[in-house]
């Protein structure tokens, strides 16, 4: 299967500091992809890069099997790929509906559809089988944490995306709103998206990621497949870059 | 499918119907205060309740109602524009100047001097998206810099405006100050922007979360140079009304507006830290201004009490604003 994102040999310096050194990454359609590292690793660097927030210094970026230009999120939202942030990008202040569209809303002239766009909001939320949020109309300060990352996700997959990237969505959840969104995360794939999924919870990773990851001081030590490694191997591709016959030699990727 | 029902059931409308009394008093709080106002001065005093007082109410609220529409997109952004009084002022001289000075036709001279507004409405902006000023500094400025150019052009003295701009202060028929219309058509198109257009849930958006706004997509800067933009529009129309009333514009006029329309806006229930805010509240807060204004007068309370007074009323409205938030969350 060929997959949707794929970027060869980024590099990506801030001022003398370079974080990313010759990274490849690929993201499947239908798959979740971990993204795994310690952190300083350059995870979020490169979701940025992928995000089109920070220009790469050198490195291609092939989406569809096409090389591409990002130079903007806009650039990257037009290609469908959407990142749901670990801060959460929401306004509190906004309902769902309004968060859901923010910055794309649909207008009839120069006014807002709002129809329109509460309409397609329940919808998405439906076709993710939410059953969490009383009213789509309601402020998103008065969700829980659960229930705020599910509106970041269905913001996400609103847009016909492709690729959703999700930054630690479990970091700041409980055990059972964690499950939730964790579920949530499988059905995206199962729905044909290709889903990038960072996180530092191993177990997290082990339940729904089809292929993981591992940077290591802003390299890509390793792209496997979950079947095929152990809890054990991926810290150990976290902490020291290699473990066995995977990963880094002296720091150039194997 | 609990959701798509209960949406379709609107579950938002029988949220809102559990306590729909408490919930209209929590969004309207200005509204009855100012209901309160008007039946205790029409009680206090027999002046209050005639038209030509009312009449005379609104056309002295149109000036600050005109400049707290601009003012209320800045501060729903969490911003603050210290300027449109003197950004009011220096419109006003630049439309008397060129319309006589220089034989400029009025019409022309009036979107000159709107131009202005604008212009200077901008240049706030950019100092606060581009150059990364505090709003209140920025506005600081320009409040010094407007003033400032205001006496520079007209020399310090007033200048009288041509006789078809005075009539911009007229009554049509008995009953229809131009003031008052201006003002009430400013108003529906200051509730229009914010809340049926892009830039209108831009504004809110902004003040909510600047950051989710712009990895929205939001261009933050673009949309902060339409907000102030506004309001110095927003001034320069306040501008001219004035002038039109007083039939001269005047380098001084309108000093210390700007704080009249802050106190508007955040009596009609805006905050102070962005994000919340209508154009409705702020009409009601130039409103209640207004009212209790000629309400002292009529009861022929001193004008250094009436200070004392309208300071009070302003500290009260935030804190009553705050303690009934505190109280539903």
């Amino acid at each position: 299967m060929t997959p949707v994102l794929e970027l060869r040999g980024i590099d990506k310096s801030f001022g003398p500091v370079q974080v990313l050194h010759d990274v490849d990454f690929s993201v499947h359609p239908g798959e979740v992809t971990a993204l795994v590292g310690d952190n300083g690793a350059g995870k979020s660097t490169l979701v940025k890069c992928i995000g089109g927030i920070h220009a790469v210094d050198s490195g291609e970026y092939f989406f569809d099997g096409k090389t591409v230009q990002i130079n903007s999120p806009r650039d990257a939202a037009e290609l469908g790929i959407e990142i749901v942030y670990q801060d959460l990008a929401l306004c509190d202040n906004l309902d769902i509906v309004q968060n859901m569209f923010l910055g794309r809303e649909h207008r009839r002239g120069i006014v807002l559809d709002e129809d329109t766009m509460e309409e397609m909001a329940a919808r998405t939320l439906e076709s993710l089988s939410v059953r969490t949020v009383k009213s789509i109309r309601q402020h998103v300060s008065s969700l829980s944490g659960g229930q705020r990352q599910t509106v970041a996700i269905a913001k996400a997959v609103l847009w016909n995306s492709k690729v959703v990237i999700l930054d630690e969505p479990t970091a700041a959840l409980g055990v059972a709103q964690t499950a939730q969104v964790l579920e949530l995360v499988r059905r995206l794939a199962d729905q044909g998206l290709a889903v990038v999924l960072i996180s530092h919870n191993m177990n997290d990773v082990f339940a729904v990621s089809d292929r993981i990851a591992a940077l290591y001081l802003g390299r890509m030590a390793a792209q496997v497949r979950t079947s095929d490694v152990t809890h054990a191997q991926v810290v150990e591709l976290i902490t020291s870059g290699r473990s066995g016959d995977l990963g880094l030699t002296n720091g150039v990727s194997a | 499918m609990h959701v798509s029902t209960d949406v379709l059931n609107g579950t938002a409308k029988a949220a809102r119907r559990r306590h729909p009394a408490a919930a209209w008093l929590a969004e309207n709080g200005a509204l009855v205060a100012l209901v309160v106002l008007v039946v205790g001065l029409s009680l206090l005093s027999g002046d209050f309740l005639t038209v030509t007082n009312l009449l005379n109410v609104g056309v002295q609220a149109a000036v600050t109602a005109i400049l707290a529409f601009g003012v209320t997109f800045v501060i729903i952004t969490g911003g603050i524009d210290l300027s449109v009084g003197s950004v009011a002022a220096l419109s006003a001289i630049v439309l008397a100047w060129l319309s006589t000075d220089s034989g400029l036709p009025w019409p022309l001279a009036v979107l000159v001097a709107l131009a202005v507004g604008l212009v200077c409405g901008l240049a706030n902006a950019a100092l606060i998206a581009y150059g990364k000023l505090p709003p209140f500094i920025a506005t600081l400025a320009m409040l010094g810099i407007a003033r400032g150019l205001a006496l520079v052009i007209s020399q310090g003295s007033p200048i009288a405006l041509p006789d078809a701009v005075t009539h911009l202060g007229d009554t049509i028929g008995d009953y229809l100050p131009i003031p008052v219309l201006v003002m009430i058509a400013m108003g529906l198109i200051t509730a229009l922007i914010l809340g049926r257009t892009y830039s209108g849930r831009a504004i809110y958006a902004i003040g909510g979360n600047e950051e989710a706004a712009r990895l929205s997509g939001i261009k933050v800067d673009r949309q902060k140079l339409i907000t102030y933009g506004l309001s110095g529009l927003f001034a320069a129309i306040a501008g001219i009304v004035l002038a039109s009333r007083l039939a001269s514009a005047q380098p001084q006029a309108a000093s210390g507006y700007e704080l009249d329309a802050i106190a508007a806006v955040v009596i009609g229930g805006a905050s102070l830290s962005g994000g919340k805010g209508r154009a409705f509240g702020t009409f009601v807060g130039a409103l209640i201004l207004a009212v209790l204004r000629n309400g002292l007068n009529l009861l022929s309370v001193s004008a250094f009490w009436q200070q004392v007074v309208i300071g009070v009323v302003i500290a009260l409205a935030v804190l009553s604003d705050t303690l009934r938030r505190r109280a539903t969350t």
